[in-house]
């Protein structure tokens, strides 16, 4: 029950996390629709776990300790990118460049 | 007890081997050791020939006269080809490593005087070593691939004892001259190596030779390539036309290797193995025919050169590869056992000349060196008189020229007759064997010629050499004295190996070496002469031989002459043989400056520098850069460009997926 609409609202976020890390430049905002995309799938996996059984809802507590983790150590990256650039628009950060 | 004997035939080989190693490993770490250098240098060699003396014996105690063939290990098995590391002792090779460790010893024991104020003295030594090793692998080698081992160390050796004074360019000049002359006949003995077998299946010489009557048919287009094949081995070898030119220049070397190698051994490799292949000879007329007026070509055309060099060792060098063409036309005709005669003979009394010829450089360079005169010490022109300061080496030196002439009853008499008696017979068969004859005996009159000028020049007449100088000239020590003595020894009696029945001779050697040649014997039988024509042929050959020294006494002004310093340029007839017949400009013009000029401006300009430096170095490197410069585009270093592509990446694969 409520299995469709379940799944369409984490598509759809999962969609707007993938077009705000494409679209947006400040990486604080980059960081953040990363999070949204992962808490869509979250939501993706508990919605199936009504079908499938509870693993996918012992799944989604995997996904949050690694999005914690993923946060302090990103976070942390964040700033030290900040305090040797003094910006935290990404198109200015290319020293990848080959 | 003789079965003992032979089985210790290995250490014939493997003595000088250890030789080597050991005086080579004191050249590396204490070259100042003289004392055990010599010893080593030396007892290797005496060992080597009592060894090589007791598996004779061993071999003669025998009953059937049939090769030895000693098997130590499988070398090469590839398909159908077994080669297996084997000496083989027969009677032919009997000969070969008592002349080659007999003479070799003799010359080691001269170069511990001759060489005793040399820096280099240990590294003389480890290469004079290696180099009996190997000329002993070339005679007892039970195969062609062995042989062949032995015959490419030889030359090795060769290049470098000749370079030996390698801070000379002239002297590492003649070195790679004689390498590279040599390489171009050892194409010859590889191809003649090939062909043979494809041809019989094998290469051992005891089944070549026992296939090679029932696969070649006589006088077969095959049997005349590979044999001719194998003579342009021989005449890189053993310095013949055309690849002579590079034994005069190897007189750069020290005189004891010049005795050693360029006149007692190792050119005498290419008519050990003409002897060796004797069927294959014997099957092919065209190439017996070859053989033999390349030698009589050779015997006559070196001899016309040596009348007119002022160098002492050239002279001597030019006679050898004279001597040497006699012992083709002994082989080239069948008489093998008469060329095989003329080699130990010649080994004698040639060695015996250049390290006659060694004592007196040897004596000049130290009286030059003590008055600090920088005149030639090899020029007879700086010389004269010398045999009241030097009277062993005139007496021990005129004893071999007489042998050389051919005047009995010294070793050579008895060898030079009985190749000319030969291919005077032969010429019964075939005519054109009389003109061989004819050059013979016309070599014979200028080799006493030109032996008597040089002893003339040398050692009688005025002296030419400084005042000063003079004060300072000694007679050698004895161990340099000593082989002299001994090399004397066997010139006087050495023609008693094989005196022929005219001389109430019971022709030993001819006799020992029977079980070798006998095939080739059946093959093409000697001709018979009677007594008269041979008494005849040898008087005649002693008549040429007295009137070529009577001549030389006659024709020739010792008083005339002057020092090389102050010597007039030659004219006319004299300076082309000076010059060598141009034969060495001649190569230069028509061979050596193409190949220079193929390789520098063709090989080098455009093939190496623009084809493959450029095209395939540089070219692959500008491909792989250009390659590279389009992959790096896509490294623009904005993170939201390689979100897009992983994006795009993963909507494919999820689609492929979903597909």
């Amino acid at each position: 029950m409520l299995l469709g609409p379940a799944l369409l609202v984490s598509a759809v976020l999962f969609a707007l996390g993938v077009a705000g890390v494409l679209l947006r430049r400040n990486a604080i905002v980059i960081f953040m629709c990363v999070e949204l995309m992962l808490n869509a799938v979250n939501l993706t996996f508990v919605a199936l776990a009504q079908r499938l059984g509870v693993a996918g809802q012992v799944f989604v507590f995997f996904v949050m300790a690694v999005a914690a983790a993923e946060a302090a150590v990103g976070l942390a990256i964040i700033l030290a990118i900040y305090r040797h650039r003094q910006t935290l628009n990404l198109q200015n950060i290319n020293l990848l460049k080959g | 007890m003789p079965g003992s004997l032979l089985d210790a035939l290995w250490l014939v080989p493997a003595l000088p081997l250890a030789g080597f190693v050991l005086n080579g490993a004191l050249a590396l770490t204490r070259p100042g050791a003289k004392r055990a250098v010599s010893l080593i240098g030396v007892g290797v060699l005496l060992l080597a020939f009592a060894a090589a003396a007791g598996a004779v014996v061993g071999f003669a105690r025998l009953p059937s006269g049939e090769p030895v063939v000693q098997r130590y290990w499988e070398w090469l098995p590839v398909g159908d080809l077994q080669v297996h590391f084997a000496l083989q002792l027969d009677r032919l090779s009997a000969v070969m490593i008592l002349v080659v460790t007999g003479v070799g010893a003799l010359i080691h024991l001269f170069s511990v005087g001759y060489m005793h104020d040399d820096p280099g003295y240990a590294r003389y030594f480890a290469y004079l070593n290696l180099f009996v090793f190997f000329m002993l692998m070339l005679v007892l080698g039970a195969s062609f691939p062995v042989m062949f081992v032995g015959w490419e160390g030889v030359g090795l050796c060769s290049y470098l004892l000749i370079g030996f004074w390698f801070n000379e360019q002239i002297n590492a000049d003649a070195g790679k001259k004689a390498f590279i002359v040599n390489r171009i006949g050892d194409v010859g003995f590889l191809v003649a190596m090939l062909l043979l077998f494809r041809a019989t299946g094998s290469l051992d010489f005891g089944v070549v030779f026992s296939r090679a009557a029932g696969t070649f048919p006589p006088g077969g287009a095959l049997i005349t390539a590979i044999t001719l094949f194998l003579f342009l081995g021989c005449t890189g070898k053993s310095a013949q036309i055309p690849l002579y030119t590079w034994l005069p220049d190897a007189m750069q070397g020290p005189t004891p290797v010049s005795a050693l190698i360029h006149a007692a051994t190792m050119v005498t490799a290419g008519v050990y193995l003409v002897a060796r292949c004797g069927v294959l000879f014997a099957l092919a007329p065209v190439a017996s025919a070859v053989v033999a007026g390349v030698g009589a070509l050779t015997a006559l055309f070196a001899a016309t050169i040596a009348l007119k060099q002022w160098d002492i060792k050239r002279v001597l060098a030019y006679s050898t590869i004279s001597q040497l063409g006699y012992m083709f036309l002994g082989v080239g005709t069948g008489a093998h056992a008469a060329g095989i005669f003329h080699l130990a003979t010649h080994a004698f009394f040639k060695a015996l000349l250049f390290l006659g010829s060694g004592s007196v450089i040897h004596a000049l360079h130290h009286a030059y060196h003590a008055t600090h005169a920088h005149d030639d010490a090899q020029d007879m022109r700086n010389m004269g008189g010398l045999r009241h300061q030097l009277p062993w080496t005139a007496s021990l030196m005129w004893i071999a020229t007489l042998a050389i002439s051919g005047l009995p009853p010294l070793a050579g008499f008895f060898s030079k007759d009985e190749i000319l008696s030969a291919a005077f017979a032969q010429g019964a068969v075939r005519p054109i064997w009389y003109a061989f004859w004819a050059m013979g005996i016309a070599a014979a009159l200028l080799t006493a010629f030109y032996m008597t000028r040089l002893m003339l020049y040398t050692f009688h007449g005025p002296k030419r050499t400084g005042e000063d100088a003079r004060a300072h000239l000694h007679e050698a020590p004895w161990v340099m004295t000593g082989p002299l003595v001994a090399l004397g020894g066997l010139t006087l009696a050495g023609g008693a190996l094989n005196v022929s029945p005219l001389f109430g001779g019971g022709t030993w050697l001819h006799r020992w070496l029977e079980p070798v040649t006998a095939a080739a014997d059946r093959l093409q039988p000697a001709v018979e002469l009677s007594r008269a024509t041979e008494w005849a042929l040898v008087l005649g050959a002693v008549a040429v031989a007295a009137l070529g020294i009577f001549g030389a006494l006659r024709l020739l002004k010792p008083e005339a002459l002057v020092p090389a310093r102050l010597a007039p340029p030659e004219t006319g007839l004299g300076r082309v043989l000076w010059k060598k017949w141009y034969v060495d400009e001649l190569y230069d013009a028509v061979l050596v400056r193409p190949v220079m000029w193929l390789s520098r401006e063709v090989l080098w300009k455009v093939v190496d520098a623009r084809l493959v430096d450029g095209l395939l170095v540089n070219g692959s490197a500008v491909a792989s850069r250009a390659l590279g410069w389009v992959g790096s585009r896509l490294q623009t270093g904005e993170v939201g460009f390689y979100v897009v592509l992983f994006v795009i990446g993963v909507l494919a694969v999820l689609g492929a997926a979903v597909r």
